[in-house]
Order: C-alpha cells, then sequence, then structure tokens
C-alpha cells in the first residue's frame, strides 16, 4: 500500500517537472485522431519526399496507347487522358500540395506575427492602422482574394503560394494582436518591464513564447485550408501548370472524363481529403493539448 | 442600441476605405506595363491607350485611386474589356443566381447542422456523439469541388437523376430550377452544416449544463420541452453571430461550385473575367463581395443586439 502511494506520488512528481512542452506532446500522443493524423501526414510527407524512388513512372511520361486504363497490376491507380500513370501523379502532387500548404502559412506568419505583436504591445494608433487593415483584407473572403491576388500576380504555384500566404496573413494579425494583449498585463511582463528591458527584449523574450501555442494550433489548422486553397486554384488553372502533378490541376483534367475514367477524379481528391483531415484531426488535437485547463494526466 | 449603431457604422468606413485601397492596389500587381498586360493578346495601340485613358495609368497612383473611387462612388465599376459592358451591370445580372444558390445552401446548412448539433449535444459520447462529430470533420475536410464531381458521377452520370451542369430560373420553371440548383447547392451547404454543427454541439453543452435547465427539468416538464423550448432558444444566439461570420465561406465556396456546375453567377464571373484577364470585373467583384460581407456581418451584429435583452439594456 504505501509503495503504491509512493509510486504515484513519484509518478506525480515526474509528471509535474515535465517541461510544458513535453507535457503538450503526451496529452497529444494520447488522442487517437491526433495519432492517426500525424501518421498520414507522415506517409505522405515521407511519399512526397521520396517520389522519385516510390513513383512506379515518370509522372509526365504520357503514353498514347496508355489513354485512360482501368486500374490494373501494372497501374494500380489507372492512367489519365494522355496515358500517364496516376498513381506516380498523385505522389508527386503531394509535393506541390504540401509544400503550398507549409510555404503559404510560413509566409502569413512571417508577416502576420511581427505586425500582430507590434499591434497588441504598442497599442494606439499604430494598434487602430494595422487593425483597420486587417479588418479590410478579413472582409475580402479567403479564396476570392487568393484568386484576385493570384490572377493579378500570374499563374504558377509560387505566386499561387504567395496569394494564399498573403491571404491567410490577417488571421495570424488578429490571433496574435489578441495574445498579446492578454499576456502583456500579466506580472512577469512588467517585472521584465520594471527591470529595464528594452519593448523588442520583452516581446521576443517574454511574450512570443506565451502566443506560440495558440500560433501552433491555427497554423496547424491554416496548413489545411491553405492545401485545399492551393488544390482549388490549381482546379481554377492559377496554381501549379500542366505538365507538372498537382492534384487540384489533375481534378480539372479528371472532370472532363468522368464517364469514361471515372478513377481520374478519385485518387487525386481522396488525397486531398485525407491530407486536410489529418491536419484537422493534429489541430484539434494540440488545441486540447495545449489548453492549460485541460489537464487529463 | 443608437449608440451601438453609429459605433459600428463609424468603425465601417476606415475598413471600407481599407478596402478599396487594397482592391485597387491589386491592378499595380501587375508585373510590368499594367496597360499592356491588360490588353493581353490585343497589341493594337489604339486599345492600349484606351486601357491607359480608362485607368489614368499615366497619372500619379493617388490621382487614379481618386478617380478610380469616384466612379465606384457613383455606381460607376469601369466596363469590362471584353464584353464593352458595365461592370455593375454584368454583377447585377449574376448576382441573383448565386443568391439563389446561397440561400438554398444555407437552408441545406441549417436544416443538417443545427439537428446534428442538438443530437450530439444530447447524447454526448454515445455512438450518435461520434457519428456527428465524424459527419462535420468529414464536412470541413472534404474539399467542395471534389464532392461536386463525385456527386456529378453518382447523381448525374450513374444514377441519371439530376442535370450534371445548367441552370434555369425559377421564374422560368421552378421544378427544373431545383433539379439543376439542388446538387450545387449541397455541396455548398456542406462545410457550412459541419460548422454548424460544431458550433451548435458546443453552445447546447454549454447551455444544458446551466442552473435553469436543471431547474425546468426539476419542474417535471419533459426532455423535448426542455431541450427545444428552453435550451435550443438560447443556444441559438451565438450559433446565429458565428454561422454569419462563414458567409465568407459560402461566398468563396460559389467560385469552386458554379465552375463545376457551369452556373451562370457571380462566382463563375470572377473566374472567367481572370481567364480573360478582365481585371476591371476582377476588382468589381472582389469589392462587391466585401460589401456585401462587411453589411452581412453588420446586420448579424444587430441580430444578436435585438435577440438579447442584455445587450440591448
Amino acid at each position: 500500500m504505501a509503495d503504491a502511494m509512493l509510486g504515484k506520488l513519484s509518478a506525480t512528481a515526474a509528471i509535474d517537472t515535465e517541461s510544458p512542452a513535453r507535457r503538450a506532446l503526451h496529452r497529444l500522443l494520447r488522442r487517437k485522431g491526433a495519432v492517426i493524423g500525424l501518421a498520414v501526414i507522415v506517409t505522405f510527407v515521407v511519399l512526397a519526399l521520396f517520389a522519385p524512388l516510390i513513383a512506379p513512372y515518370d509522372p509526365i511520361a504520357s503514353s498514347w496507347s496508355l489513354v485512360r486504363k482501368p486500374p490494373s497490376s501494372a497501374h494500380w491507380f489507372g492512367t489519365d487522358d494522355l496515358g500517364r500513370d496516376v498513381l506516380s501523379r498523385v505522389i508527386y502532387g503531394a509535393r506541390a500540395s504540401l509544400m503550398a500548404g507549409v510555404i503559404s502559412v510560413g509566409i502569413a506568419l512571417t508577416i502576420g506575427v511581427p505586425f500582430g505583436l507590434l499591434a497588441g504591445y504598442r497599442g494606439g494608433f499604430v494598434d487602430g492602422l494595422i487593425s483597420r487593415i486587417t479588418d479590410a483584407m478579413l472582409a475580402c473572403p479567403f479564396l476570392i482574394l487568393a484568386i484576385a491576388l493570384a490572377a493579378f500576380l500570374g499563374p504558377s504555384l509560387s505566386n499561387a503560394m504567395i496569394a494564399i500566404g498573403i491571404s491567410a496573413t490577417p488571421i495570424f494579425i488578429r490571433l496574435t494582436r489578441g495574445q498579446v494583449m492578454n499576456v502583456k498585463v500579466e506580472d512577469y511582463v512588467e517585472a521584465a518591464r520594471a527591470v529595464g528591458n528594452p519593448p523588442w527584449r520583452i516581446v521576443v523574450v517574454h511574450i512570443l513564447p506565451n502566443v506560440m501555442p495558440a500560433l501552433l494550433v491555427q497554423a496547424t489548422l491554416s496548413i489545411a485550408a491553405a492545401i485545399i486553397a492551393e488544390a482549388a486554384l490549381s482546379f481554377l488553372g492559377l496554381g501549379q501548370q500542366p505538365p507538372a502533378p498537382s492534384w487540384g490541376s489533375m481534378l480539372n483534367a479528371a472532370q472532363r472524363f468522368l464517364t469514361s475514367a471515372p478513377w481520374m477524379a478519385l485518387w487525386p481528391g481522396l488525397g486531398i481529403f485525407l491530407v486536410v483531415l489529418s491536419f484537422n484531426l493534429v489541430g484539434d488535437g494540440l488545441r486540447d493539448a495545449l489548453d492549460p485547463h485541460n489537464s487529463d494526466h | 442600441m443608437p449608440n451601438f449603431l453609429a459605433k459600428r457604422l463609424a468603425q465601417l468606413i476606415p475598413t471600407l476605405f481599407f478596402v478599396s485601397v487594397l482592391i485597387f492596389s491589386l491592378q499595380h500587381l501587375l508585373p510590368g506595363d499594367p496597360a499592356l498586360v491588360m490588353a493581353g493578346e490585343e497589341r493594337d495601340p489604339a486599345v492600349i491607350e484606351h486601357i491607359r485613358q480608362q485607368y489614368r495609368l499615366d497619372r500619379p497612383i493617388p490621382v487614379q485611386y481618386f478617380y478610380w473611387m469616384k466612379g465606384v462612388l457613383s455606381g460607376d465599376f469601369g466596363e469590362s474589356l471584353r464584353n464593352k459592358e458595365p461592370v455593375l451591370k454584368l454583377i447585377a445580372q449574376k448576382l441573383p443566381v448565386t443568391l439563389q444558390l446561397a440561400s438554398m445552401a444555407i437552408v441545406i446548412a441549417l436544416l443538417i447542422g443545427i439537428p446534428a448539433g442538438i443530437v450530439s449535444a444530447v447524447k454526448k459520447d454515445t455512438a450518435w456523439d461520434y457519428g456527428a462529430n465524424l459527419f462535420a470533420l468529414w464536412g470541413i475536410s472534404t474539399p467542395n469541388f471534389w464532392l461536386g464531381i463525385m456527386l456529378i458521377f453518382l447523381f448525374s452520370i450513374k444514377l441519371g437523376w439530376l442535370p450534371a451542369s445548367g441552370y434555369v430560373s425559377p421564374l422560368e420553371d421552378w421544378r427544373t430550377s431545383l433539379a439543376s440548383t439542388i446538387m450545387p447547392a449541397f455541396v455548398l451547404g456542406n462545410a457550412i452544416a459541419a460548422i454548424l454543427m460544431r458550433h451548435t454541439r458546443g453552445a447546447m453543452l454549454q447551455v444544458l449544463d446551466s442552473d435553469y435547465i436543471r431547474t425546468a427539468r426539476a419542474k417535471g416538464l419533459s426532455e423535448t420541452t426542455v431541450i427545444l423550448r428552453h435550451a435550443l432558444r438560447n443556444a441559438l444566439t451565438p450559433v446565429i453571430t458565428l454561422g454569419a461570420l462563414e458567409l465568407g465561406t459560402l461566398l468563396s465556396g460559389a467560385v469552386l461550385t458554379e465552375q463545376i456546375f457551369s452556373i451562370p453567377g457571380f462566382g463563375k464571373l470572377i473566374v472567367d473575367a481572370v481567364f480573360n484577364r478582365d481585371y476591371a470585373v476582377v476588382q468589381g467583384v472582389v469589392l462587391v463581395t466585401a460589401t456585401v460581407y462587411i453589411t452581412l456581418n453588420l446586420i448579424a451584429d444587430l441580430a444578436y443586439m435585438l435577440v438579447n435583452p442584455r445587450l440591448r439594456a
């Protein structure tokens, strides 16, 4: 009995001495949905990174004798309207989607976080100006703004990523600003100010680390939205340009051959769905794991 | 209430100003000489000169903005470079089609999302709850253009029940109109239904845990009365406001849905304009979309004030 009590106490002590990041990771790994989501994301990342080794065929090599062949042992996902292997194109397409998701959100974070920190910490006129510009950007629906930006920048994958990144920026400005306003009135920030730390140091060393959990959750969910947006832009012809494979442009081509080759539409759509679902599951899991009110250990 | 309205309207002015600056700035993203890019393959110097004059591209940028804004405020959004019609006229022709589609999508989203949210909250941690949560995850993770393609394959190609594309106005033939819009409306409403379900579930769980619900149950009221008359009425107020924020999702979704189902609405107008390099139309559509979105959010805020007596005081 005493041993059991001691064991329990030492286990509790071990948990208490864990860093917040490790504790959050343990909580995240206890969520089945998040673990499945992570596994799917890792699988697609491996597929994207090692596509030349994994893909059975060249994704852009066309063959007139293989036009719109149904799934078979030679071509598991069938072939497309130009006789290209759909499985190879789906594997290579993961590169465009994942890259677009991560780079777009990277752009949004790089622009959004500094402006959010500045607005939240400085307040006053600077805050008013940044907030009104943010409101204006949020007033334009995300995809419509991305389409307009991509249209003016010109159709290409890199321009699509810039367009999606800029369109996602106001969410990060607003989120960072709100978090900073909550954190900057905390005692430890007041103490840092009282001992004479310069504002940049207070913001970077004392405020930013406390804003990170909320940003991490939003970034994960935004990657899901950015992947759908990239697929949408490529579907409309504003993203990845042919013959390079992307799930969105594959769906665009598939639409014309639904009657004769429905498999062309099935696999790229399933790819988008699985990756987006996984990022949503991980985002939801992270939100629960990083919530300080949620102590399930 | 009048103070709140005045404050909200005062906030709108700078927002609308920055929206106009943002949309005006788009044309300056064009690489090289904007007049040449806008002319596309048209290399006639007269056309290029016409574009330069129409947009006053030879004048300083603030002057260009002033004339563009002056035109917008007097209802002149410019002229479509392709079909030489005023942009506002084109938007006015296409907007009703999108509004019909969006209204149907909202009805579908409400019919699916709210009951699913109620059932999920009332039957928390049961198979019903897990099922509803799975539905919500499916709804927010499915790209609507893929869902549209899959539904066309099933209902139009395999079963032959519904037309794959096209649009008929309800004023011409309401049955055919319904048949041609039900599938795109479902595609458009699907993601909103998932979001509404999540909001309804959260709000219902919060309300079902409150004292007045315990009191209603202690008084011996039936569970249906407690849920529908007491809990739902209070839970729906934040759901409506949060739901209004999803109108942007609806407008964005319309772009792709109209493209897949060949519906000649607002969304198809912007896509066609993009491919025709008809930049005045792109700017006009984004400006009208943003204004509609801001106005609908204002209406949602006012509705929230009206139904919440504590905020009215």
